[in-house]
């Protein structure tokens, strides 16, 4: 006969009070997020299912994101280079990873804001820590960068670039990009939950982003405006990956400005969650 | 399975209301519903809400089989929610101790695109096992759900008979100290049925504590010990199913048939 424990059974205690404390708040949202990481098999089955199901039957299966991500890149990468009058050698690695870091970012944005809309069904039938579902959704575009990663490979080889060492500074910064997505679905996720207008509102400033970022534009080309750069946030959270693999260090400026604009992220997405995560279920 | 702690639910003065943000056809119906009740309340913030529980106080411990009555939109389901902790009080105060699983949802997860072992897998996983007991799982609802060659196909390809045995199987598998069920599930052709019913009076039997909505009263005689009706969010009687169900039906009950009343189903 099995036996069995729900989440909620492991916890074995559940004690709600209506008008907690702030700090009452504050455990119950630790507790959430240590909790849900202890359910990882599940976000990471639950996001490996996400990419898999997405593409069941096709025949290339998720490698249809490298192809769609690959075609992009080649076709804008000989434009631009002819509109700006740019060396294809020197573009084109630059141009590969800046596109497929920031379609990471963007689809990461864009689909933080259903993370728990899109979960109602569970949410509303098990108490479920909402971590799992914060994970889940990184998770999926972990998975969708790993597959994009091939374009970048396959063009630096052909264009034989390599990054060297400093190619490790990129790995801090990825650690502090998976904190950020985390904390980034964590408060779209509730918030988009309560109000669903932020969504396609959150979609159109990605967009203004993308151009407003150096991305398919090359920093320099801002001339003596570039010092100004670091003021964005998503420069610098794009740069402080990006630089290193293309075999730069990003200046001291980039990594502050990426460490204070994480930093505030953080503390904002936790103190929202920490007060919403109760009226989560409700608002679904 | 030895339980660790001593199942216990206590829950003081609790009160759920949903306030109305969207302004959708499901909001709307709500609100219909709530005024035709006269359940639409204003919180402090001046928002219009669904006042689906008020006040609500009682306590179980173990042994205790409680049944909930009342008609639709009388707050059983967000009792049976609050209690699993889904919903959060708005005033009050729950208070849970025991593993509990709540039978809301008897095909929570359940994705008709994955293979039946997939699905059983991913709700192992949702009930937190570690993976070391999945394989357990995998061959308790395999055999007892009768899939055989089919557990590797996706779902969607099972006769309808399969998938209602899977979600049973699947809903089934998990024992729990305080087990809340919404409405008694029992499915099935004529052969299952039997097995079915013996699996899942086992894990009723299993359970400490057992909150049990339902519109039939004979299961309530059956399996409850004390009954709750519930109108319109409060209390409206609480006691033995006898008195309790007499004064809802409005007529004294017939005496239940010897073999017991689950011959009705």
């Amino acid at each position: 006969m099995m036996t069995g424990t729900t989440p909620a059974a492991r916890d074995a205690l559940l004690d709600l009070r209506a008008d907690m404390s702030l700090a009452a708040r504050n455990r119950l949202a630790v507790r959430d997020v240590s909790n849900g990481t202890a359910l990882w098999p599940l976000a990471w089955t639950l996001g490996w299912l996400d990419i898999k199901l997405r593409y069941r039957g096709s025949m290339l299966g998720p490698f249809w994101l490298t192809l769609s991500t690959g075609i992009m890149v080649g076709s804008l990468g000989v434009l631009y280079s002819t509109l700006f009058h740019m060396n294809v050698h020197e573009y084109l690695p630059f141009l590969s990873l800046s596109i497929v870091l920031w379609n990471f970012l963007s689809a990461l944005v864009s689909e933080s804001c259903l993370a728990f809309t899109e979960a109602d069904a569970v949410i509303r039938s098990v108490r479920m820590p909402f971590f799992v579902f914060a994970i889940r959704v990184v998770m999926r575009n972990l998975l969708a960068l790993a597959h994009n990663i091939l374009v970048i490979v396959v063009v630096f080889a052909v264009f034989l670039i390599w990054p060297g060492w400093h190619a490790l500074l990129a790995i801090p910064a990825l650690v502090v990009w998976v904190a950020d997505a985390l904390a980034l679905t964590l408060v779209l996720g509730s918030f988009c939950a309560r109000f669903r207008d932020i969504q396609p509102i959150v979609n159109s400033v990605m967009q203004i982003a993308f151009f407003l970022t150096p991305v398919i534009w090359k920093p320099d080309q801002l001339g003596p405006r570039a010092d100004l750069l670091p003021l964005s946030p998503f420069f610098d959270l794009l740069d402080i990956v990006r630089a290193p693999l293309l075999g730069a260090v990003p200046t001291t400026m980039t990594w502050l400005g990426a460490a204070l604009y994480s930093l505030a992220l953080c503390s904002v997405a936790w103190a929202f969650f920490a007060r919403a995560r109760g009226r989560i279920a409700f608002w679904l | 399975m030895a339980p660790a702690t001593k199942a216990r639910v206590s829950i003081e003065g609790v009160s759920v209301s949903f306030p109305l943000y969207h302004g959708n056809a499901r909001s709307l119906k709500k609100l219909v519903f709530a005024a035709a009740s006269g359940r639409l309340g204003q919180d402090r913030q001046k928002r219009v809400v669904v006042e689906a529980l008020r006040n609500i106080s009682f306590s179980l411990r173990g042994g205790d089989r409680l049944g909930l009555i009342g008609t639709n939109g009388a707050g059983k389901t967000t009792l049976l929610r609050t209690l699993a902790g889904i919903y959060e009080p708005v005033t009050g105060h729950v208070r849970v101790e025991g593993s509990l699983n709540a039978l809301l949802d008897p095909s929570l997860g359940m994705n008709l695109d994955l293979t039946g072992r997939e699905n059983i897998m991913l709700r192992g996983l949702y009930n937190g096992m570690p993976r070391a007991s999945l394989a357990q799982l995998e061959e308790d609802v395999t055999a007892f759900a009768g899939l055989s060659d089919f557990i590797d196909l996706p779902v969607r390809i099972y006769s309808s008979g399969m998938i209602v045995r899977l979600g049973f199987a699947l809903a089934t598998a998990i024992r729990p100290q305080i087990l809340l069920m919404d409405e008694w599930i029992l499915a099935g052709d004529a052969q299952f049925i039997d097995r079915a019913k013996l699996r899942l009076e086992t894990m009723v039997r299993g359970a400490d504590i057992l909150v049990l909505s339902t519109h039939d009263s004979a299961i309530i005689r059956t399996w409850c010990s004390r009954v709750l009706w519930l109108d319109e969010g409060r209390i409206r009687a609480d006691g033995p199913p006898e008195d309790v169900l007499e004064q809802y039906l409005g007529h004294p009950l017939e005496p239940l048939p010897d073999s017991g009343a689950t011959e009705h189903l």
